[in-house]
């Protein structure tokens, strides 16, 4: 359902402001989105000052940094920091994506805003509730499928066959172009989006896979697949270069195709 | 025992950074729903001119006046843009202009497109009917 308007426990409301660090020559302005699941109230935006001169370049060297000098309780997800995991996927200026590949310079705004993926239950500060996107995920059934006796060796694929591949496999599950989605905000309980649907190509594509009727069956559903009204949030917001809109394009005809 | 924790929705449209490609896809719904109701008055119209000189003096001095006239030009650019609109999505649906260059391009090029061609229709009806 479409809701403009944020439930009322959700509203951000105040925040604190943490003193500039000492010493300091030269900061750069952090608002971070901040929720406590042991305090009673509403979500808020806390102000940071990082010390540049002492920090990396990264959005998540600033918040690292402010988690050692400043804030130990602020929470957020973080891995390989090389853009590799996808853990650290978040809202950074209103642009979904990976805190460790974007640089806090880049920003053109005064301050680096960072909240957490749009539109998911907060678990706390910037770790957002990926369960529903996880299940999604698996319900495409990302293995192969196959009805023939498996090979002696490998399941032989052609180059050209496995260049088919190229631009689908590479996704991280970040989820930074599913909770980009307006269409998977209002109808993510329905709407498979555009990370399960970028897999689901990639199992379709695949030359060695035997059960691409039933996958194309199971996504032939006003919602799973048909609620992707080409909004193109999805490949604006992949970390990865990937592109999402095209790939279920493609799913799209696919459905088109096999009634002809 | 474990207590359930209401936990509260992240910030989504409130924070996230309007695109053109964003942007377009609502003004074609909006348009969409602006041309059910700009159809009825051409259905007015219609039953205007299929039911005599006086109902059709009263339509035509409604659509003659201002805001007759802005509703007719909204109109106008709600079905030139939607039409436009409509043929960006087939591209898409048909798969090509997925690339970066390309889609930007298209989307500017239903905008822009949109708009010229109801400025260039409205000078047209201007000069052959004379705003009538």
């Amino acid at each position: 359902m479409v809701k403009f308007a944020l439930p009322r426990n959700s509203k951000v409301t105040g925040g604190k402001t943490w003193p500039k660090p000492e010493g300091a020559t030269e900061t750069r302005e952090f608002k971070v989105y901040r929720w406590n699941p042991d305090d009673d109230s509403n979500p808020s935006i806390d102000t940071f000052y990082v010390d540049v001169n002492e920090c990396g370049p990264r959005v998540l060297d600033g918040l690292i940094w402010i988690k050692d000098h400043i804030d130990p309780t602020l929470t957020f997800r973080r891995s390989c920091r090389e853009g590799v995991c996808g853990s650290c996927a978040m809202n950074i200026n209103g642009q979904n994506t990976l805190a460790c590949t974007k640089s806090m310079h880049d920003v053109a705004a005064d301050a680096v805003k960072v909240s957490p993926l749009p539109h998911q239950p907060v678990v706390k500060d910037l770790v957002p509730d990926l369960t529903n996107f996880y299940a999604q995920y698996a319900s495409i059934e990302p293995w192969l499928k196959t009805t023939t006796p498996t090979p002696q060796k490998e399941w032989r694929q052609s180059r050209d066959d496995r260049e088919k591949l190229d631009g689908l496999y590479e996704c991280i599950l970040c989820a930074c172009c599913s909770t980009a989605c307006p269409s998977y905000w209002w109808n993510s309980d329905r709407f498979l989006g555009p990370a399960a649907l970028l897999q689901a190509a990639r199992w379709v594509s695949d030359s060695r896979d035997e059960a691409t009727g039933e996958r194309l069956d199971y996504l032939e559903d006003p919602f799973r697949l048909y609620r992707c009204h080409t909004i193109l949030n999805c490949t604006k917001a992949c970390p990865k270069n990937l592109n999402p809109a095209e790939a279920i394009a493609m799913l799209k005809l696919k459905l088109v195709e096999r009634q002809m | 025992m474990t207590i359930r924790i209401e936990r509260p929705l992240s910030p989504h449209i409130q924070i996230y950074r309007w695109t053109l490609t964003m942007t377009l896809s609502i003004v074609h719904r909006a348009t969409g729903m602006a041309l059910y109701f700009g159809t009825l008055l051409l259905v007015w119209w219609l039953f205007a001119v299929s039911s005599g000189p006086g109902a059709y003096a009263a339509v035509q001095s409604f659509t003659a006046s201002w805001i007759g006239q802005l509703i007719a030009f909204g109109y106008t650019w709600a079905l030139m843009h939607h039409m436009l609109s409509g043929v960006r999505h087939l591209v898409w649906d048909l798969g090509y202009g997925f690339k970066p260059a390309e889609r930007e391009w298209l989307t500017r090029a239903t905008l822009i497109g949109g708009i010229l061609l109801t400025v260039l229709l409205w000078i047209v009806a201007y000069a052959i009917g004379g705003g009538r």
